[in-house]
């Protein structure tokens, strides 16, 4: 494309939880290895709408700006991805740029997420170490397990699995693919797998991976590049055995 | 019985291990992080973590990362912690292990260990690329645990405005406040550990995250916690820079094999790749033969401003050099270095694989700052504690790579018990401090977000920090010049009236980030003030302060630890001794084996 001069950009806008949504554009300056981020700055620095009205720069969430801290998750032309690597020329304009959806709405582009923080509680997405006093090193790991593990240990908690998943709604509690994926990783590890039924017994329940209706587009928004839908499959077999053997001892 | 209570301040690597010692003591913790504890700035360490577990049978001691550390540190950092820090380090290590931290192995299903600068040992345990998110996350996971057993109380979304000290001097609390209700609070403690760590907004961009704006470091001076050797920041060698921020580079692009190079004739115009070998000068491993691309940062960083600036052999029309790992294997370069080289693709577009990636120096990380005793983590104010990047005690004139993520977690660990005895020991505990402390405490802070809402004034904040960043980057990184320093400190008083008519585009109370801004503003520019001061008045170079008046270290006069002090409302620098009772300082150099 010939160089251009500005970006537009266009956010859904809420003062509050329970404040309507409404849209404002704004026109600025093009410059080279843009990204959305710096699009959110220069709003703050000149916080005035395309038609020239005053507004309030825009809330949202953002700390490491290299797409490892999860924080910056949005709807950026319809697609949940993070805006610190939304670079402005890969983007068709008008930029449109919305909260998630499927995540309460703190203002404007903030969101709440401490959903998925308390579904780790109840997976148990931990190893249940017995102290942080000196007992010596840890299990061996054989690095086949580690490079399966070290992938499943990346989930930076976006949200992003949830949000363009059609089971995540209103109607259920459907915990999505990032938790189902950390069960997995937990319970391939030597101490983690000593535990490993009271995670798959969490995912029996309510919320859990009979939830999952296999629409696979999870994966496909992982910015980490996660293989969700393959833990998926590994722990709906680990959670069809324990049933099973659940339902056959009596 | 009485039941003390410890708040701890910042939820990275120190903040939560501290909380972890804490609750395993069986003592209530009150954590309090800005953003999810899970989202901190430790998530962005990358290469990895050292500890002399001498896996790789090279002979590798204890007492040799201590002196490596001590002289990478060029003798500035009072020796007795650090030691006791490098015979903790394997021991770390396994905790992190035990945790389940996804560690690279060997075949063995061993740890895997690689080399990092300063050091000529296999020393550096690691996780890919991302050893700072996996080691916090496995610390989060350990908290979180916690939490779910009702020992740990989180408050995530919240700032942290001021301490609450009580008449006699003795911190009884903090002030904080919610980001969401903008609603100031005060919450009682017996002891408060802070592991608020670095610095990096005060240079407007640098390798750190937004929230890394020392703005807690910067209250707590004003309040009389003293601040330690501000001057010394460092700057690391190898980032990509953008107007939002420096990504890093890891040195483990080095550890693994990369190498640094710019083409030999000025202005060579040619794409990397059809440069012939010997039309390349490999800079570093010249004049470092010893060390090469390992050498440590301040000497990396200094050699890439030398070939830059004063050589002219940066590349065409940019300031940068090349790091090259294309000739590493592909799957070397997946298993160990995946995340950072993605970094790079996707921030760039360019595959690192197959293209040199071109880099230039970044603020990175703060070797001074909150002071604290030589034992354990206490600040001069009774009832404060500090860990972690946010405090002075490891790192000297300069931080080894590898080396941050062992001292958060061994300060944390540090700090969590010795508050815990602290509060244990009180004759009276916060429960008995009178509440109008902590009313007065409050009101002082509601006043001041009330003032700033309300306020006419014709400056923006955001402005305000910027001309800030592009002074502390000009004047008081690499080279250290004193007339430009007095002339930064003058900008910046100047720099401070203005704040005080600075006009916020956002008066709501919900949600108001411009509010927070604006605070956090108004302390970073005193931080930067600690940091301009220290490097003016410090006539010598030492570690990552190099001043070309003064090329030499000066131990005669400036052996000594910087510790500025609020006195009058002002910034004052006094100097203290450095413990050196381990390791007799002897000149650092890196073009031969030390």
């Amino acid at each position: 494309m010939a160089e251009k001069k500005q970006v537009i950009v266009r956010i859904r806008r809420q003062a509050g939880p329970k404040e309507s949504a409404r849209w404002e554009e704004f026109t600025l300056k093009w410059r080279p290895s843009m990204n959305v981020i710096i699009c959110l700055r220069d709003i703050a620095e000149n916080p005035v709408t395309r038609a020239g009205k005053k507004t309030t720069p825009v809330s949202y969430d953002s700390n490491c700006l290299e797409e490892i801290c999860g924080s910056c998750a949005m709807l950026i032309n319809g697609k949940a991805r993070m805006a610190c690597s939304a670079l402005v020329d890969a983007l068709a304009q008008p930029i449109r740029i919305e909260p998630l959806s499927k995540f309460p709405v703190v203002r404007d582009l903030t969101v709440d997420r401490q959903f998925m923080f308390e579904s780790l509680k109840r997976v148990k997405a931990w190893i249940p170490i017995d102290g942080t006093y000196d007992l010596g090193e840890g299990p061996r790991v054989s690095p086949e397990i580690q490079e399966q593990g070290y992938p499943l240990s990346n989930c930076i908690t976006c949200g992003n699995c949830l949000e363009v998943c059609p089971q995540v709604n209103e109607n259920n509690q459907f915990v999505g693919a990032a938790i189902i994926s950390q069960v997995r990783l937990f319970n391939m590890h030597p101490t983690g797998a000593m535990h490993a039924k009271e995670r798959i017994q969490a995912l029996l329940e309510p919320g859990g991976i009979a939830d999952c209706a296999n629409a696979q587009n999870c994966v496909k928004a992982c910015p980490k590049g996660i293989p969700l839908t393959e833990s998926i499959a590994a722990v709906n077999r680990e959670a069809w055995k324990q049933s099973l053997l659940g339902w056959l001892m009596g | 019985m009485r039941h003390p209570k410890i708040i701890v301040v910042g939820g990275g690597l120190a903040g939560l291990m501290a909380t972890i010692r804490v609750a395993e003591a069986g003592v209530p913790v009150d954590l309090f992080s800005i953003v999810p504890v899970k989202r901190s700035h430790s998530v962005c360490a990358q290469g990895g973590i050292n500890a002399a577990k001498n896996q790789k049978g090279e002979g590798d001691t204890t007492g040799k990362h201590f002196d490596d550390t001590v002289y990478g540190g060029d003798f500035l950092a009072n020796q007795p912690l650090v030691k006791r820090m490098c015979e903790a380090a394997p021991g770390i290590i396994d905790l992190l292990d035990r945790m389940g931290v996804m560690f690279n192995r060997t075949p063995e299903g061993l740890l895997d260990y690689r080399r990092f600068g300063g050091t000529l040992y296999h020393r550096t345990a690691f996780a890919g690329a991302t050893t700072g998110q996996q080691l916090l996350y496995a610390l989060d996971e350990q908290v979180r645990r916690h939490e779910s057993e009702g020992k740990v109380k989180k408050y995530e979304g919240f700032t942290f405005l001021s301490a609450v000290i009580d008449e006699g001097g003795v911190c009884r609390g903090i002030c904080a406040m919610d980001l969401r209700s903008m609603e100031v609070k005060a919450f009682a403690a017996d002891a408060v550990i802070f592991c608020t760590g670095g610095i990096g907004a005060i240079f407007g961009r640098s390798t750190n995250s937004v929230v890394c704006t020392g703005s807690a470091q910067s209250a707590l001076l004003q309040q009389g916690v003293d601040y330690a050797n501000g001057e010394f920041i460092q700057v690391h060698p190898t980032a990509i820079p953008g107007e939002d921020k420096l990504r890093l580079m890891s040195e483990s692009a080095r550890g693994e094999g990369g190498r640094v190079w710019v083409p030999k004739k000025p202005g060579d115009a040619r794409p990397a790749r059809s440069i012939p070998e010997g039309e390349r000068f490999y800079f570093l491993e010249e004049w470092y033969p010893k060390y090469g691309n390992l050498v440590p940062r301040d000497i990396a960083t200094r050699a890439i401003h030398r070939i830059v600036y004063q050589e002219k052999l940066g590349l065409l029309n940019e300031s940068a050099v090349y790091l090259d790992v294309t000739h590493i294997p592909r799957e070397t370069l997946d298993r160990k270095l995946e995340g950072i080289l993605e970094i790079y693709e996707k921030f760039l577009g360019v595959d690192p694989r197959v293209e040199p990636m071109k880099v230039f120096p970044a603020m990175h990380y703060t070797m001074g700052g909150i002071w604290v005793n030589g034992e354990d983590q206490a600040t001069n104010v009774a009832g404060i504690y500090a860990a972690g990047e946010c405090e002075y005690q490891y790192h000297g004139a300069n931080r080894l790579g590898a080396n941050s993520l062992v001292s958060c977690i061994f300060g944390g660990g540090l700090a969590g018990p010795a508050a815990v005895k602290y509060a244990k020991n009180l004759p009276k505990g916060a429960e008995s401090t009178a509440s109008s402390v902590f009313e007065r405490a409050k009101k002082r802070e509601e006043e001041k977000n009330q003032t700033l809402i309300s306020q006419d004034g014709s400056e923006n904040p955001i402005a305000i920090w910027k001309q800030m960043g592009e002074i502390m980057s000009e004047h008081a990184t690499v080279t250290r010049i004193n007339k430009n320093l007095e002339m930064a400190d003058g900008k910046l008083r100047e720099l401070q009236v203005r704040y005080q008519k600075i006009n916020l585009s956002d008066r709501t109370k919900w949600s108001n980030q411009t509010l927070n801004f604006a605070r956090e503003l108004e302390n970073m520019l005193i931080l930067a003030r600690v940091v301009t001061l220290g490097a003016l008045a410090r006539n010598e170079s030492r570690g990552a302060h190099y001043k070309p008046d003064f090329p030499e270290r000066n131990d005669a006069i400036w052996l000594k630890t910087t510790r500025a002090k609020w006195m009058n409302n002002d910034v004052q620098l006094t100097y203290e001794a450095v413990d050196v009772s381990q390791i007799t300082p002897r000149p650092r150099r890196y073009d031969a084996a030390k």
